[in-house]
């Protein structure tokens, strides 16, 4: 028997919006993991080398981009290579299966982290976060334009059969039970199992592994670590290259719902609040982090948004989660600056 | 001899830093980059082939050669407004900034400099009103002509009646995006139907919160008013909450080939507002190809031609290229400056004869511009998305909008706004 049939008058209604908040908060969840795949990009980086990378976005623009045109046979500076030489090329004859076309997209951008930490980084060592943080400023941009001049600005279809639109499962199952059946996007839930498939295998990689074990020592200091042996610059390629390939991830999963575009760069927007709440430094923090920012700001949205909040008070709200990510995050710093997992900042005078 | 030899180089100098003077100069503040680039890549493109084409078929507009001269914005307002102060001292003839947030920062500016701006399409709906606006102008058809021709189309739909139906509007939460509201509530509370406005922050990447509104209040139509990211992510979040996608209509800045190929069969149906004709199927397409595609002048890759964005940019190139022979006629001088383009914008007469002798016969709608209406006659259609063959299709006749509620719209808005800046309004 539906929960929906035991309750009448009144209740009836205040049941009913209890349902549509539990489904806001489930999306707000999903969406968190969502936030939570780029934000890991950012915590990898930050842990091994200090850096916040601001390039951590237009990775996930890049690897998509490179993934769709590996998959497609696109040739690579087509434009270029056409304006130069007055020729018409634009694809080679032949498209490339998903798994190859992702294995070659991880080959990419394990060759990018190389290049990352041979023209850039070894030139950085020892200096302040401000000027790597600078650095990668730059790198973002000339990424979004390499990108651009590799495969073009059109906005390309990631045909990965990543299955999009509602859970039938869950919204017959929620309608059996409550009357009313939940949207939950498959693409949602796989994005979840992936996320949770990454931060259980980065948090044993991290914490376990002697690579992991060298890369939190050289995110300490990076002339201790060279002075007992640890190589910077194996270790720097190393996460970045798992940082791209997390950026690969995230720009596949976002890049499904919209298309590869260059607005995928501005996904970063949405890991902030997150790395301010989760902490720079926690892997299972970005993940905790996400999912409060998109629990907060879906329900906190639906409440404000809601017919029963404008009889109350006279008015309604919309379109709040932008700010409200960053209102809650901000708030969560007064209480711990460093974040809810992040390690605890002493400084000694 | 050194003297005179140093006289010589001063001359050359002189020479070479002036302008051109025998070009005709449309600057385009277009935006290849960033994250719109690719819908302002195809309209950028279109602008700079159709005047390309006039220059390599026709040797130009009345004998003098154009020039585009291109500046990037990224589509961001402080860019472009830089942009329209770089390149107007090279004898810009017109501005089209393509952007409602560049519009409005533009419109005391050019009004200051004496450069006419046309913003088909786009920008503040009231510079319609010529008597207040004389440097602005935006035929063929406005924001509130959308709105209206979104709302008579669900009334052909519904018999003439919209009593008790509810509509949501999705929109950008921006000046562009707020446009329509001021009419759709005027025209909700007229036909009887239920407004419910939904905005969306920019970019627009993420919009569940908004879906799930929509999917628990099961609007009969949904209206969107969207730009870049926005679009391709409401279309498929509607496809994932399977909102019937007959009843869920785009303005024109929504309806592209970008916004639906991404969602791929499920945005099968999907309808959206138009000026302007679709496809290739037009004489001076073929022109396109053989002057400019083919001879490799193309600005972009030649193969975006026909699409709904390189077409609009296309016409309004095409808009502006009319305008200035009109200029000339007026005249009687084949180089013109800004004012008499001004002139020409103003007094531009589009026929089946204009349109015919360009190629474009049935692409657009005739009108007939003047002092006291900078607006065209607000003609609109409505085009519907085939995702199996991939291609739009104008489903309606270019109709006519509620101009008995737009009218007043338009002297109260911009009655305002000469009141605002001390404007005394008039035509001469």
């Amino acid at each position: 028997m539906r929960i929906s049939a035991w309750i009448t008058g009144k209740g009836i209604a205040m049941f009913e919006q209890l349902l549509f908040g539990i489904e806001a908060a489930i999306n707000g969840l999903m969406t968190g993991v969502m936030y939570s795949l780029i934000a890991l990009g950012f915590v990898l980086i930050f842990k091994a080398s200090g850096v916040f990378n601001y390039a951590q976005g237009v990775m996930a623009l890049f690897g998509a981009l490179t993934l769709v045109g590996i998959q497609e046979g696109q040739v690579p500076f087509a434009h270029l290579i056409n304006a130069i030489f007055g020729t018409k090329i634009t694809n080679f004859a032949w498209e490339v299966p998903a798994l190859a076309a992702i294995a070659l997209t991880v080959g990419v951008m394990i060759i990018f982290a190389w290049l990352v930490e041979r023209f850039l980084l070894r030139n950085l060592i020892n200096q302040d976060p401000i000027i790597l943080f600078m650095a990668t400023i730059g790198l973002a941009y000339f990424m979004e334009g390499i990108g651009d001049l590799m495969w073009g600005s059109n906005i390309k279809t990631i045909n990965l059969g990543l299955n999009q639109g509602i859970n039938e499962t869950i919204d017959a199952a929620t309608y059996e039970w409550f009357g009313y059946g939940f949207y939950i996007d498959n693409l949602d839930i796989t994005a979840a199992i992936i996320a949770v498939i990454l931060v259980v295998a980065l948090t044993v990689f991290s914490q376990y592994s002697t690579t992991g074990r060298a890369l939190r020592a050289v995110a300490d200091d990076h002339q201790a670590a060279l002075s007992v042996g640890i190589s910077l610059r194996s270790i720097w390629v190393i996460v970045w290259g798992i940082a791209g390939f997390i950026a690969l991830v995230a720009g596949v999963m976002w890049g499904a719902k919209s298309g590869v575009q260059f607005s995928l760069a501005l996904i970063t927007l949405k890991a902030l609040p997150v790395l301010m709440l989760g902490g720079f430094t926690s892997i299972p923090g970005a993940i905790i982090g996400g999912m409060i920012i998109g629990v907060g700001e879906k329900v906190f949205e639906f409440i404000v948004s809601s017919s029963w909040f404008g009889d109350a008070l006279g008015f309604t709200m919309n379109a709040t989660e932008n700010w409200f990510a960053y209102v809650l995050a901000l708030i969560f710093l007064v209480f711990r600056p460093q974040g809810l997992f992040g390690d605890k900042i002493i400084e000694r005078v | 001899m050194k003297l005179k030899k140093l006289a010589a180089y001063a001359v050359a100098a002189t020479m070479a830093a002036s302008p051109v003077l025998a070009q005709l100069v449309f600057p385009s503040l277009s935006y290849r980059t960033g994250p719109f680039g690719a819908n302002g890549a195809e309209v950028a493109d279109g602008f700079a082939d159709y005047m390309t084409l006039l220059n390599e078929r026709d040797g130009g507009i009345g004998g003098v050669l154009t020039n585009v001269i291109e500046c990037e914005t990224g589509y961001s307002t402080e860019k472009g407004v830089e942009c329209y102060e770089a390149t107007k001292g090279e004898g810009a003839l017109i501005y089209q900034p393509l952007s409602t947030g560049m519009t409005y920062q533009l419109i005391p500016k050019t009004a200051a400099d004496g450069i006419p701006m046309l913003t088909t399409g786009y920008g503040r709906t009231s510079v319609a009103n010529g008597a207040v606006f004389p440097w602005v102008f935006n035929f063929p058809a406005n924001y509130w002509n959308g709105a209206s021709a979104a709302v008579n189309y669900m009334l052909a739909e519904n018999d003439g009646s919209l009593e008790g139906k509810t509509v949501a509007l999705l929109y950008h939460n921006s000046a562009y995006g707020k446009e329509p509201i001021p009419t759709l509530e005027a025209l909700a509370e007229m036909y009887g139907f239920d407004l419910t406005l939904l905005p969306i922050d920019s970019p627009g990447q993420e919009q569940k919160s908004q879906w799930l509104q929509i999917r628990r209040e099961s609007p009969d139509y949904a209206l969107l008013w969207g730009w870049g990211v926005m679009n391709q992510v409401a279309i498929q979040e509607a496809s994932n909450i399977r909102f019937p996608m007959e009843n869920f209509i785009g303005v024109w800045w929504s309806g592209s080939e970008n916004d639906v190929i991404p969602a791929g069969m499920a945005a099968d149906g999907y309808k959206a507002l138009t000026f302007h004709a679709v496809g290739t199927d037009f004489p001076m397409f073929d022109d396109m190809q053989k002057y400019v595609v083919d001879a490799g002048l193309a600005a972009g890759s030649g193969e975006n031609v026909g699409t709904v964005l390189y077409n609009r940019g296309m016409y309004g190139a095409m808009l502006a290229a009319e305008a200035a022979k009109v200029a000339q006629e007026m005249n009687g001088v084949a180089q013109i400056d800004a004012a008499m383009m001004r002139d020409g914008l103003e007094n531009l007469v589009v026929t089946d004869e204009t349109m015919a002798a360009i190629g474009l016969q049935g692409f657009g709608p005739n009108f007939e511009v003047s002092c006291e209406n900078h607006g065209g006659p607000g003609l609109v259609a409505v085009q519907q998305w085939n995702a199996a063959d991939q291609k739009w299709t104008i489903i309606t006749d270019f109709e006519p909008t509620d101009m008995e509620v737009i009218q007043p719209l338009i002297d109260a808005d911009s009655a305002a706004y000469a009141a605002e800046n001390g404007i005394e309004p008039g035509c001469n």
